[in-house]
């Protein structure tokens, strides 16, 4: 069955990895729903995650496809529940008169941030799950977004192992690495 | 993202070296470093062609042992080395200018890609204060050539060449072998720099399987012991890993039947009794047949490509799947896999012979046999009736005893030789299986030839695709190359005109083709030419043209719109084989 799959891949921070990762998905033909980079907690590696929609199989044999890319240290496939993830959206609301004290009781629900006031709009931070940050999207609506940038998702194992095993780890029987 | 560095680990193992060495290191130029490290690699022939970007490193080759091929267009350096490396199993070596020089390569490196073939391209880059700005024959090739490399890069500082040319030669021969690319911008040829090859190379995040789980071997052994009509699918992996003796250790203490892919001719001797013949969509009758009879396939180094499977719901039916591979992507890729067994061939045939018992499988064998097409087989026994094609193919065959190296181009031509020439050894036999790339046929010559003087060349094309790579005649007689061209000449794109006759119902669009004199052509090259147009002059052109120094073209006027058989129909499954009218009369599905 076809669903979001969230692929974190350990890389090496070299120019163009970025670059070889997103073209090997697209030319198997992958859509990234969202994709975001940045250091990890090893210096000269960068942990990246990536949310792709397809079937098991496939995405099983786009996660041994990244192996095959020179700067890919690991990949690990978070199927839910056994995965934090989180995201992180900014949006612009415009609040005059009443509403403005409405919106910032609904913040305090969803323990969102106001980072900017102008007589108006607000400027809100809200951290959360997808389906968490799409309620709060949807309370804000109400009153009219202006402007909206959301970060994409990072994800964590809850186990208490890092994915940071190199390939030489990965089971030499040809079976792909998924979440252990 | 670390902006500016290339190849960091290379370069920190340059630097690590670097503290034990005593004497100062030579003070070398980007250009020389880079004929240096070639040389350090053992490569002595190149395939390249001069242009701006790559002017300083021309002026360091006549100092070099390098011995450098000039080619007439730079796809056919690619290939030259393409085909250098599958006869000789070293890395081959091709150069190019920036710009259009490396865009010209791409064909080439896509080539080698599909065919898993260890090659290192070097590629000149505008200077670095140049790059991104559309400087004059600027290219970012290491953009273009990202999904038909296995590995690229852009070398930003003379330090790193060396470094950067071990891991490029490391990773095209080691894993599963590819192209890889050094793009080098022209300053960084030209400054001056220390000069250490570094002893070692590779990367924590590089680290190929090749010994196999034990576990997974003798899963497979087990499978092969409850087989009752066991087939091995042997696949291109075989000769890559150099495993020939292995591997017919392994068939013939287990009896079993073999049949190849295309680029599996000849990992054990076609002329073995237990070798059955190509597979595939111009697979032989009986073993498109055997496979879909078998309970157990055993593939050893090949990845189900299509041409090769037919439609897959219908391929081995009842079989039961053994898939052995160094590229752990290529399980389960096409074909659902019951044992898995990750790692070289040759690694995994060396545990396989020690799991599994002797046997024999007579009987099946002589199912296998029976479904053979004996009419056309029984015709080729009788030289007179050998149909046209098969008469030069055959006929090749004869004259060398099956000992050339035999190199194609693609279509027709190509299939016949792959049914009809009967291969003694993997790396004699050179085509372009997975790109298919038309024009193939010479240059694959003449890089086979330079890396194989010892050995006969002969290449087979048609009328079409040499006409694309002719130019190289120029190569071969510059190189003064004993090499020798048969050119099947229908005057048609034979394989497309087969496809509009069979499936777009005769429906012939842009596939007559015309050509110029072969004879003269060649005669005006400074390379000899012969004609012929009759059956009873086809040997006798084959010993003259072997007894002429120099390169032989025969131009084989043949029969216009002769079709390979069988074929099965694209999308079609193996078990739906069209069959020739005239040799197979028995066939009810004609």
């Amino acid at each position: 069955m076809e669903h979001a799959h969230t692929l974190v891949v350990l890389v090496e921070d070299q120019p163009g990895v970025l670059n070889r990762v997103v073209s090997l998905l697209r030319r198997r033909s992958f859509n990234i729903d969202s994709i975001t980079v940045g250091h990890s907690e090893q210096p000269g590696m960068s942990r990246m995650t990536l949310v792709v929609r397809g079937e098991d199989a496939d995405v099983e044999q786009a996660g041994k496809q990244l192996y095959k890319l020179l700067e890919v240290m690991k990949v690990t496939d978070l199927s839910e529940g056994e995965a934090i993830t989180r995201e992180i959206v900014m949006v612009k609301v415009a609040a005059k008169g009443q509403s403005r004290s409405e919106i910032l009781q609904i913040a305090q629900v969803y323990n969102a941030r106001v980072l900017d006031v102008t007589p108006s709009t607000l400027m809100i931070e809200a951290t959360g799950d997808e389906a968490q940050i799409d309620s709060f999207l949807t309370m804000m609506r109400v009153f009219g977004i202006r402007e909206m940038v959301r970060s994409g998702k990072i994800a964590m194992s809850r186990t208490s192992g890092t994915s940071r095993q190199g390939k030489a780890d990965a089971p030499s029987n040809g079976v792909y690495a998924a979440a252990d | 993202m670390a902006a500016n560095s290339i190849a960091v680990s290379p370069t920190a193992i340059l630097e690590e070296a670097d503290h034990g060495q005593a004497a100062a290191p030579e003070i070398l130029s980007g250009a020389a470093i880079t004929c240096r490290s070639l040389e350090e690699e053992g490569v002595r022939t190149v395939f390249g062609y001069p242009g701006g970007a790559v002017i300083p490193l021309y002026d360091a080759i006549p100092s070099s042992s390098l011995h450098h091929v000039l080619v007439r267009f730079e796809q056919w350096a690619g290939l030259a080395a393409d085909a250098y490396a599958r006869a000789t199993g070293e890395v081959g070596v091709c150069i190019a200018t920036s710009g259009p020089g490396a865009t010209n390569l791409v064909t080439a490196l896509a080539n080698a890609q599909l065919d898993s073939i260890p090659m290192v391209a070097i590629t000149g880059q505008v200077g670095q204060a140049l790059i991104g700005r559309d400087g004059f024959q600027e290219v970012d090739i290491t953009g273009v050539s990202l999904p038909v490399t296995k590995h690229n890069y852009l070398v930003q500082r003379a330090e790193d060449i060396a470094p950067t040319i071990k891991e490029a030669f490391y990773l095209a021969r080691s894993g599963r072998p590819g192209p890889v690319l050094v793009d080098i911008p022209k300053n960084v040829f030209i400054s001056k720099v220390p000069y250490i090859y570094p002893s070692k190379t590779g990367r924590k995040s590089y680290q190929p399987t090749t010994k196999p789980n034990i576990r997974q071997v003798r899963l497979a052994a087990e499978e092969i012991r409850h087989s009752k009509k066991p087939l091995i699918m042997a696949g291109h992996g075989i000769i890559l890993s150099g495993a020939g003796p292995e591997f017919q250790q392994f068939a013939e203490r287990t009896g079993i039947p073999v049949i190849y892919t295309l680029l599996g001719l000849g990992s054990m001797s076609e002329l073995h009794p237990q070798s059955l013949g190509m597979m595939g969509m111009h697979g032989h009758r009986h073993v498109n047949r055997a496979l879909e009879e078998c309970d157990l396939l055993i593939n050893i180094g090949a990845r189900f490509d299509d041409r090769a499977t037919g439609r897959l719901s219908g391929f081995a039916p009842n079989a039961r799947v053994v898939h052995v591979d160094i590229d752990p992507a290529e399980i389960g890729k096409n074909v659902k896999t019951h044992v898995p067994v990750v790692g070289d061939a040759r690694e995994a045939l060396t545990m396989l012979i020690e799991e599994v018992d002797f046997g024999d499988h007579k009987a099946w064998l002589d199912w296998i046999d029976g479904q053979r097409n004996r009419v056309l087989e029984a015709a080729l026994e009788d030289r007179p009736e050998w149909p046209e094609p098969y008469a030069i193919i055959r006929g090749i065959a004869e004259a060398t005893d099956n000992e050339a190296i035999l190199t194609t181009d693609v279509g027709q031509h190509q299939m016949w030789a792959a049914q009809q020439f009967g291969f003694k050894y993997g790396d004699r036999w050179i085509t372009s299986g997975g790109l298919g790339t038309m024009g193939y046929g010479l240059p694959s010559a003449i890089g086979a030839k330079m890396g194989r003087p010892d050995l006969e060349v002969w290449s087979i094309v048609g009328d079409g695709g040499f006409q694309m790579s002719f130019s190289e005649l120029a190569t071969a007689v510059q190189e003064n190359l004993d090499i020798n061209i048969a050119i099947i000449n229908n005057g048609y794109l034979g394989m497309v005109r087969q496809w509009q006759d069979l499936f777009h119902n005769h429906n012939y669009s842009e596939v007559r083709i015309s050509a110029p004199d072969f004879v003269q052509l060649a005669e005006a090259f400074g390379a000899t030419g012969i004609r012929v147009t009759s059956d009873e002059d086809i040997m006798p052109a084959i010993q003259r043209a072997r007894s002429i120094k120099g390169p032989v073209v025969i131009d084989f006027v043949v029969e216009p719109e002769a079709n390979v058989y069988p074929i099965v129909p694209p999308g079609a499954s193996n078990s739906e084989m069209m069959h020739d009218p005239q040799w197979s009369p028995d066939e009810e599905d004609v």
